[in-house]
């Protein structure tokens, strides 16, 4: 099927991209985005896979393809795709957790880059500890760099208990202790890291922790998923930024007494979905300019 | 009054005065004593699902799991404990004020997860 630019906004839910720079964030056209060593990435979140509701999303295993084709049809591809968590929807039968799994393995794989990164959610990960995921995508926690970025993506999800854990805030002072302070560190969780709405499970119960050892170093920004909806927050000098699901919308944080997906708008289908793309800045080149005398003194 | 009548009448005015000091010492301590209540969790359920305490009451809950690991969360009152399966769990507070707050499980446990709830009901 082939997605028309109106529909890819609406179902992108971006007019611009957020770009990644050591000043913060900034906002601009797609197009312009075109510095030669910037680099672009896609953020999606919340896929859901499994879930039925025709009240909710009539079209439930259409949506995620969707966002696939539309991904693949941006006139400047990604250098990688990352998917926050809650690939699939939550089941307490072990094989169908497995078949949700693997069927959204399969969707993915129609993606035109295939730099795909993957982390869970507590949908894919709470009940089993992330056993099958691991089965199937790997670890939970984990880093990698790219173009002089250092991504760290961390699991504050397998821990039922909305938390980290200590073992893997030992891993993640380990990681940031090998970084220079001026480091660009771009941190991946599922939950916010800090305390958003914890009536609603809208936190990460030791989040503070990860904060604190994130805190000294000058270039950190968080992009996370759960809260299926767009979200902005700055902890000190660290911004944390929520990203759109592709299943279904969720109120904002405590303005109704029950949280629960908001339903369906047939005038207006797709809305509140979307996923998000990053532009990177690559540092520019500098140079450090030192004068001599004749005699080879520093002047 | 000879000496065996004279101790028994002591031991019946002992046992008087420890009986009327036990009784309203007893009251008393009624009073302050910890109200114990009993609550089950399971998928996707407490029992019961209404509590009702006393303001000003101490209350010790107990909590039992009959499956997985729950939790229970009630924001109002600022008071949070793990429900783990194969044990009591016990968590003590005393409500400060009268009204109705809604409670919560929040450790994961599952597709009905987001309805795990229930209610405090504290009278005056």
């Amino acid at each position: 099927m082939k997605i028309d630019r109106r529909e890819f906004l609406k179902l992108a839910g971006i007019g611009g991209v957020v770009v990644l720079s050591p000043g913060g964030l900034l906002n601009r056209d797609n197009a312009a985005a075109s510095e030669a060593n910037d680099f672009f990435f896609v953020q999606l979140s919340d896929t859901h896979w499994g879930f039925t509701g025709p009240a909710i999303n009539p079209d439930a295993t259409g949506t995620l393809k969707k966002a696939v084709e539309a991904v693949n049809s941006l006139k400047r591809q990604p250098d990688f795709i990352m998917f926050t968590g809650d690939l699939t929807h939550t089941t307490d039968d072990d094989a169908e957790r497995r078949k949700r799994l693997s069927e959204f393995r399969e969707i993915v794989s129609r993606l035109t880059v295939k730099n795909v990164r993957l982390m869970p959610g507590e949908h894919d990960a709470g009940l089993d500890e992330g056993k099958a995921f691991k089965e199937f995508f790997g670890d939970t926690h984990y880093t990698f760099e790219h173009k002089g970025v250092h991504f760290i993506v961390v699991d504050n999800v397998s821990d039922p208990t909305s938390s980290i854990g200590d073992v893997q805030l030992a891993w993640l002072g380990g990681e940031l202790k090998k970084l220079r302070k001026s480091e660009r560190i771009v941190v991946f969780t599922h939950r916010p890291l800090f305390d958003l709405y914890p009536d609603w499970d809208w936190h990460t119960r030791d989040g503070a922790k990860a904060i604190d050892l994130l805190m000294p170093y000058e270039n950190v920004i968080v992009f996370y998923g759960h809260i299926h909806q767009e979200h902005h927050y700055e902890t000190g000098h660290i911004y944390q930024h929520a990203a759109k699901g592709l299943m279904y919308p969720l109120p904002g944080p405590g303005s109704v007494p029950k949280k629960a997906p908001v339903p369906w708008d047939p005038e207006a289908p797709y809305r509140g979905l979307g996923f998000r793309g990053i532009n990177a800045e690559v540092k520019k080149a500098k140079y450090d300019i030192a004068e001599f005398s004749v005699k080879g003194e520093r002047l | 009054m000879k000496p065996a009548k004279f101790i028994i009448a002591i031991l019946i005015l002992m046992i008087s005065l420890l009986t009327i000091h036990h009784f309203i010492g007893g009251l008393s301590i009624a009073d302050e004593k910890e109200t114990v209540i009993q609550v089950t969790a399971k998928k996707f359920e407490y029992s019961p699902k209404e509590i009702r305490l006393k303001k000003g009451v101490p209350v010790v809950m107990e909590f039992t799991s009959l499956d997985r690991l729950h939790g229970f969360n009630c924001p109002s009152f600022k008071i949070r404990s793990d429900i783990f399966p194969g044990k009591k769990n016990l968590l003590r507070f005393t409500p400060d004020k009268a009204g109705s707050f809604p409670f919560h499980c929040d450790n994961f446990c599952g597709s009905g997860h987001e309805g795990m709830t229930g209610t405090i009901i504290v009278e005056k």
